[in-house]
């Protein structure tokens, strides 16, 4: 490596003279990785289809912390006098077979639903990355004995092997939260591998790797950064796919036991008055369309802004 | 290419037996007592048996023997036909699914029909309209069709077509007109996911230099879509045929429950809630079976409709 040599008569520039400098930087406009992040941000923000889905997502999380701050009523709470009652100011959703209010209920259920989701987005992601990354970063043999399971795994459909391990495992939120996630993990497996597959070859790999670092060093600081993005897409996608399959297992009575209700249980409570009561179905349903499709639309956004 | 096919072949059997042992390790040595739960899909509860009544009862399910031996005669009697004896209903796997599955395949059938139709016509609107609000929404809908759970469609379909119209019967297996409302819950979903594959599949036929050769010599634009473009472009929508056909099976379970239908997709529900191992695993071994199978035939078929795909052997002698 060559050092250019200052030319005579001029004083090589100290420490003090470069902080001087790059703190005269500092008030130009924002540049790099917060500039780029502050102009993202105010770009989807110029998207009303992206903030509304944002917006009723956060609610939805925020419904699974504290569901006492959008409702009055109790979950549980029964009312004989109040049964079946149609949508109105006090209860948006109306209420069901034993009088209770169903958007209470709703907002509830929302802690039970979003916790599963939890589980199995993370369950998706540790094994998914895990085995893309491994997959992805040694190749050979490794490579393809992992993919080869990951082939295995697709060729069951994963609503029938998420009824398997339920049968294996038992009922209720933390079996079916499992089941659906190892639904997802080949799908993760995939995207992750062929990231790391393409970023594996860039030249700052080449580079770091030239520069001594590890193989470790490599994959954590090089690697990784830079091949999330796809997956992110990808877990924001899966969000909604958990959702609905988390729902059509509480639905075939695969899920908590009641009073509790996840969203799919509430739907389903709602199918024997379709004739006398259609909301107590309907407006659940809605609800959970809503989300997933909130979800979608995050993810496809997401996605055409890593384009 | 004969090479080929075998070797196809031979892969497509390998991926069928480990996706039933996979099934296999999860159902006997995931639980935390498998005898347990297998003896309670019976009745039995095992802690009120004695030392004595207990060996009996797992001698008479096979359940004494070693998980390895359990396996082996299991993938034996599979090979064999026999697909072993379900443990809630007593009665052979093979009698009940052979009972269930005519149902099943009629409502899938007839999805599939709805499916190839509605998927179509909406993608092929959707690359042909070029008023823009009407090209959005059209590009939009399979997504939204997709984001909601099945068992809604399907309760929405029930509420709409047979209790406010009053077309067609709610639930039940009688005739033709109590599969219109299953089949049309299904395809709504599979449909959606067609017209996805189709709508990229024109969008990549369309900018191509022949289609731009068939504009310049005069050709109208409904005339080059449907001359030139279609055929090219429902080509790849064949590949995803495989995850389709999962899909329409999974859909059976939820759907045959919603509309109370004596399908395989139901047994697979009730099976599930009386926790009957050996038919849980004959559904999910049949299931990998047709997704499997489904998939080879797609393989193998495409080079024939397709020549511009050669098969190159993958290993250079």
């Amino acid at each position: 490596m060559t050092v250019p040599i200052p030319p005579a008569g001029q004083p090589v520039p100290s420490g003090l003279d470069r902080a001087v400098e790059e703190s005269l930087l500092d008030d130009a406009p924002v540049v790099g990785r917060r500039g780029n992040t502050v102009r993202t941000l105010k770009r989807l923000g110029r998207k009303p289809g992206f903030v509304l889905a944002l917006v009723l997502i956060v609610f939805v999380v925020l419904t699974a912390f504290v569901p006492s701050w959008f409702t009055g009523f109790d979950p549980t709470a029964t009312s004989p006098k109040d049964r079946l009652l149609s949508p109105s100011l006090t209860h948006p959703f109306g209420t069901d077979d034993l009088g209770r209010d169903l958007w209470t209920r709703m907002l509830h259920g929302s802690a039970l639903t979003i916790k599963a989701t939890l589980i199995a987005l993370s369950i998706a992601i540790v094994a998914g990355l895990t085995l893309g990354v491994v997959s992805g970063f040694f190749g050979g043999l490794v490579d393809v004995v992992l993919m080869r399971f990951v082939d295995v795994l697709l060729a069951v459909p994963s609503l029938l092997f998420a009824l398997a391990i339920v049968t294996a495992l038992g009922f209720g939120t933390v079996p079916v939260a499992i089941a659906v996630g190892v639904g997802i993990v080949p799908g993760f497996a995939r995207t992750t591998r062929a990231e790391v597959l393409r970023v594996k070859t860039l030249p700052y790999v080449e580079a770091a790797r030239a520069g001594g670092a590890s193989w470790l060093r490599v994959l954590v600081r090089h690697v990784l950064p830079n091949s999330w993005g796809p997956v992110l897409v990808l877990a924001v996608l899966d969000t909604g796919v958990a959702i609905i399959a988390i729902a059509s297992l509480s639905f075939l009575g695969f899920g908590a036991a009641p009073p509790a209700a996840e969203w799919g249980t509430l739907i389903s409570n709602g199918r024997n008055f379709l004739i006398t009561a259609p909301w107590v179905s309907l407006l659940p349903g809605l609800f959970v369309g809503a989300v997933v499709l909130s979800l979608n639309h995050l993810s496809k956004t997401l996605q055409e802004l890593g384009r | 290419m004969s090479r080929y096919i075998l070797g196809r072949a031979a892969q497509a059997v390998v991926v069928l037996w480990a996706a039933y042992t996979l099934t296999f390790v999860v159902l006997y040595l995931l639980p935390s007592d498998p005898v347990a739960l297998q003896l309670g899909a019976a009745g039995i509860e095992t802690d009120k048996l004695s030392p004595v009544q207990l060996q009996a009862a797992m001698a008479k399910y096979g359940l004494d023997r070693p998980v390895l031996e359990q396996y082996l005669s299991s993938l034996w009697g599979a090979l064999h036909g026999d697909l072993g004896t379900s443990i809630a209903k007593q009665r052979p796997v093979t009698a009940l699914l052979g009972e269930r599955i005519g149902s099943t395949v009629a409502l899938g059938a007839v999805a599939g029909v709805l499916m190839l139709v509605g998927g179509t016509v909406l993608a092929y609107l959707a690359s042909y309209v070029r008023w823009r609000p009407a090209r959005i929404l059209l590009t939009r809908l399979p997504s939204v069709g997709a984001s909601f759970p099945q068992f809604f469609i399907g309760l929405l379909l029930i509420q709409l077509f047979a209790f406010t119209l009053g077309w067609l019967p709610a639930t039940g297996s009688d005739g033709f007109s109590s599969l219109i409302l299953p089949a049309l819950t299904i395809s709504l979903l599979t449909s959606s996911l067609l017209a996805q594959v189709l709508m990229r599949s024109f969008d990549d036929t369309l900018s191509q230099a022949y289609i731009v050769t068939a504009r310049a010599k005069g050709l109208s634009r409904a005339a080059v879509q449907w001359k030139h473009a279609f055929r090219n472009a429902a080509l790849p929508a064949m590949t995803i045929l495989g995850v389709i056909v999962g899909l329409t099976v999974t859909s059976a379970i939820v759907v045959e429950t919603v509309f109370a239908r004596n399908g395989v997709g139901k047994l697979a529900q009730e099976s599930v809630v009386a926790q009957d191992v050996p038919v849980v695993l004959a559904i999910v071994a049949l299931a990998a079976a047709v997704f499997v199978v489904v998939n080879l035939v797609v393989d193998l078929l495409y080079p024939l409709l397709d020549p511009r795909i050669v098969h190159v052997p993958k290993v250079s002698r």
